[in-house]
């Protein structure tokens, strides 16, 4: 979840209808100044690419819903145990599709919400929903009594969230800059810890969001082929670099150590690996050219 | 993108997330990024190795050919930004793409220009980061240099001077190991904070995969209206006995590496100095200049009324005693016998976690045709230097600074020459 002020979209069929929220917090970053003249050029054809994309973000949403079912329920069920051990696996789901996930301007904090987030917007603790309040729930407070609503309505958003997500029409700009924007993730706020605050698991979604990265890379690979092989090369090996890190930190059963337990030169080997990826995976905007 | 055109929704300003959300949205018809204009090759720009030609239009420009680098004898400018390099190859053959790589961009940067020019595809970063976009080139000039630990990093011992090796520990070093050695160097120094970090930046970014910062440091001088040296922290005149710049032959003698494939360039010293600006604020005036063997106000040393009047540190006073203290730094630097060209800058970064002092003090850095120079004035302060118990030497690297470069040639070439 990133910090950002929230636009009111509404999407209906594929009809936008935009109502400008609130921008004021919104980055000092103009809009694309040369983007207006470029509408009359010729566009290259990604409608198989998009289509791929659609299809991978929506098997992602629907893993998503079941498995976010099984944690509420263990979660309600007062199995502590079996819902610490489905959280973070359940929320990769989320983290790979993250492009798309997030769309969705207000689902997104409900959902995917942390503390600092929701009181950065002005709000008050009692208006915190979603998987970090029943992180917190489970790691901290150890228990889930008292939190059964919160576990409904984290279910009820989540199937919101899965309705909505059907009638999303991927754009080539949700692909390129959702590649670049999952690493940025990464690099802001999992390699610093600072997403699973409490459970530390960071590094489930910090694996979910680079295999987000990577299958856009895939889907894209033959346009980028087409355009440039050495940026493929470079990104097979970037991706492999990130991979076979993130791999010596892997548990036995699948999972990941905590984050308390990586050193600052592991956090820093895997930081720099994620952003010499970055650079490279920033250029694939050339195959829009 | 149809959003776009709607001139009540660009008006406002907007992140790229949201743009991100609205342009999720995808309606129909969606326009796919149009291409740019005419064959534009890599975006980035940076694997087209082509000679880029000093301008001769730009104002405040320092030259980047030449025989030697600039940033050495240069007059040196308001403000540093110096970061150390470690490679992350292991081959010669990729340093020397790095140097040809990097060669035209030093350039342009020291040009004042972009240092990579625009394209028309938006849906790519740009080249050039852009912050030192409007100012001009600010007198940038770039240093690049070598560490010993290169050398081993890509098996090319047989390569590495004799002279460059890591510097011994001297009485009271505090070493800490995140400011300390580097395989690369790349001083930054202009009239302007911004152009000398941006310099920094662009260059690290567009060799991203190859390099990565160990450490850096950003550092200021200001210089009095009525000329004379800049003063550090402690309030003294820094860099007074310098040889003069447009002295060769002196330059030869303490500058220039006049032997091998280093031929023309010159030894580098970094020395990140803490200093204790709480415990010198509670100095007496009279100490503090006998901690330096120099007037504050003047500059000049003890005996002498300005600041570049020639002394003997040998003369006493009638009752024998030595007229500057043998415990000052100027009398143990200068009885060393050896000589240096200093090129230092003052930081203040903040405060120190552990103590809530002041984090700042003196970038040291000094050119010579040998480290060994350095060692010998170092060793002589030793344990005398009054000084020391003011500061703490916190970091330490020494770099090979190459050659200059000629037209039509790259930086670094004679290394790559040599056998």
């Amino acid at each position: 979840m990133k910090k950002t002020s929230l636009l009111s979209v509404l999407v209906a069929g594929g009809i936008l209808m935009t109502g400008c929220g609130n921008t004021d917090e919104a980055k000092k970053e103009d809009k694309p100044a040369t983007e207006q003249a470029e509408n009359t050029k010729k566009e290259v054809d990604l409608s198989a690419e998009l289509t791929a994309y659609q299809k991978f973000a929506l098997e992602q949403m629907d893993q998503f819903l079941i498995e976010t079912e099984k944690f509420v329920n263990a979660f309600k069920a007062g199995d502590i145990e079996k819902a610490k051990a489905a959280y973070a696996p359940a929320r990769m789901y989320f983290e790979r599709s993250e492009p798309i996930a997030e769309s969705f301007g207000d689902l997104d904090p409900r959902i995917d919400g942390r503390l600092a987030d929701i009181q950065e917007e002005g709000k008050g603790e009692e208006e915190w929903t979603g998987y970090h309040k029943l992180e917190h729930a489970l790691w901290v407070e150890n228990k889930t009594a008292g939190y059964e609503a919160i576990a409904d309505k984290l279910l009820a958003d989540a199937k919101e969230l899965h309705a909505l997500v059907q009638t999303v029409e991927v754009t080539p700009d949700v692909m390129i800059t959702g590649a670049v924007d999952l690493l940025n993730e990464v690099s802001t706020s999992k390699i610093t810890g600072e997403e699973e605050i409490y459970s530390h698991t960071d590094l489930y979604d910090f694996k979910a969001n680079i295999e987000g990265a990577e299958k856009i890379f895939e889907i894209l690979r033959p346009k980028l082929e087409a355009k440039d092989k050495d940026l493929v090369a470079t990104l097979d090996e970037k991706f492999k670099a990130v991979d076979d890190l993130l791999a010596k930190h892997a548990t036995a059963d699948g999972g990941y150590v905590s984050y308390k337990e990586l050193t600052e030169e592991n956090t820093k080997a895997l930081a720099a690996a994620v952003n010499q990826l970055g650079e490279p995976l920033s250029q694939m905007g050339i195959i829009l050219e | 993108m149809t959003v776009s055109n709607d001139g009540k929704w660009i008006d406002k300003k907007i992140s790229r997330r949201d743009m991100l959300k609205l342009t999720g949205m995808g309606v129909a018809g969606v326009a796919i990024g149009a291409s740019g204009l005419g064959g534009v090759m890599k975006v980035m720009g940076y694997d087209v190795f082509e000679p880029v030609a000093d301008s001769t239009t730009a104002v405040n420009k320092v030259d980047f050919y030449g025989k030697h680098q600039s940033g050495i004898i240069t007059p040196v400018q308001t403000n540093i930004y110096f970061a150390s390099l470690d490679v992350l190859f292991t081959s010669k053959k990729e340093l020397q793409e790095l140097f040809k790589q990097w060669t035209p961009l030093v350039v342009r940067l020291m040009n004042g220009e972009l240092m990579v020019d625009l394209t028309k595809n938006t849906r790519v970063p740009t080249g050039d980061t852009g912050e030192a976009d409007g100012l001009d080139a600010s007198n940038l000039s770039i240093t690049i240099g070598v560490g010993p630990s290169l050398f081993d990093k890509l098996g090319i011992q047989h390569l590495k001077p004799e002279e460059l090796k890591d510097l011994p520990h001297f009485p009271k070093d505090q070493l800490q190991k995140e400011f300390t050695g580097g395989d690369l160097c790349i001083q930054a120094c202009a009239d302007d904070p911004q152009v000398a970090f941006h310099a920094v930046r662009n260059l690290v970014r567009a060799a991203s995969g190859k390099v990565e910062i160990k450490w850096s440091q950003a550092g200021f001088n200001s210089f009095p209206a009525g000329g004379g040296s800049p003063r550090n922290l402690f309030a003294f005149k820094d860099g007074t006995v310098n040889p003069s710049s447009t002295d060769e032959k002196d330059l030869n003698k303490v500058v220039w590496v006049d032997k091998g494939w280093l031929k023309g360039g010159s030894y580098l010293v970094a020395r990140k100095i803490q200093m204790h600006l709480e415990t010198w604020d509670r100095t007496s005036l009279k100490d503090q200049e006998a901690t330096f063997g120099r007037y504050r106000d003047s500059g000049a040393p003890f005996g002498k009324k300005k600041e570049f009047d020639d002394f003997d540190v040998e003369t006493k006073d009638s009752n024998g005693e030595y007229i500057m203290p043998d415990t000052s730094h100027v009398h143990l630097a200068r009885k060393s016998g050896a000589r240096i060209l200093r090129r230092s800058y003052s930081y203040a970064s903040g405060v120190m976690t552990n103590t809530g002092a002041h984090d700042a003090g003196l970038l040291f850095i000094s050119f010579q045709k040998d480290p060994a120079q350095f060692t010998t004035v170092q060793n002589s302060l030793g344990r005398m230097d009054k000084m020391n118990e003011y500061i703490t030497h916190r970091g330490s690297a020494v770099f090979a600074c190459l050659p200059g470069v000629s037209k039509g040639s790259y930086i670094g070439e004679a290394l790559f020459n040599a056998l």
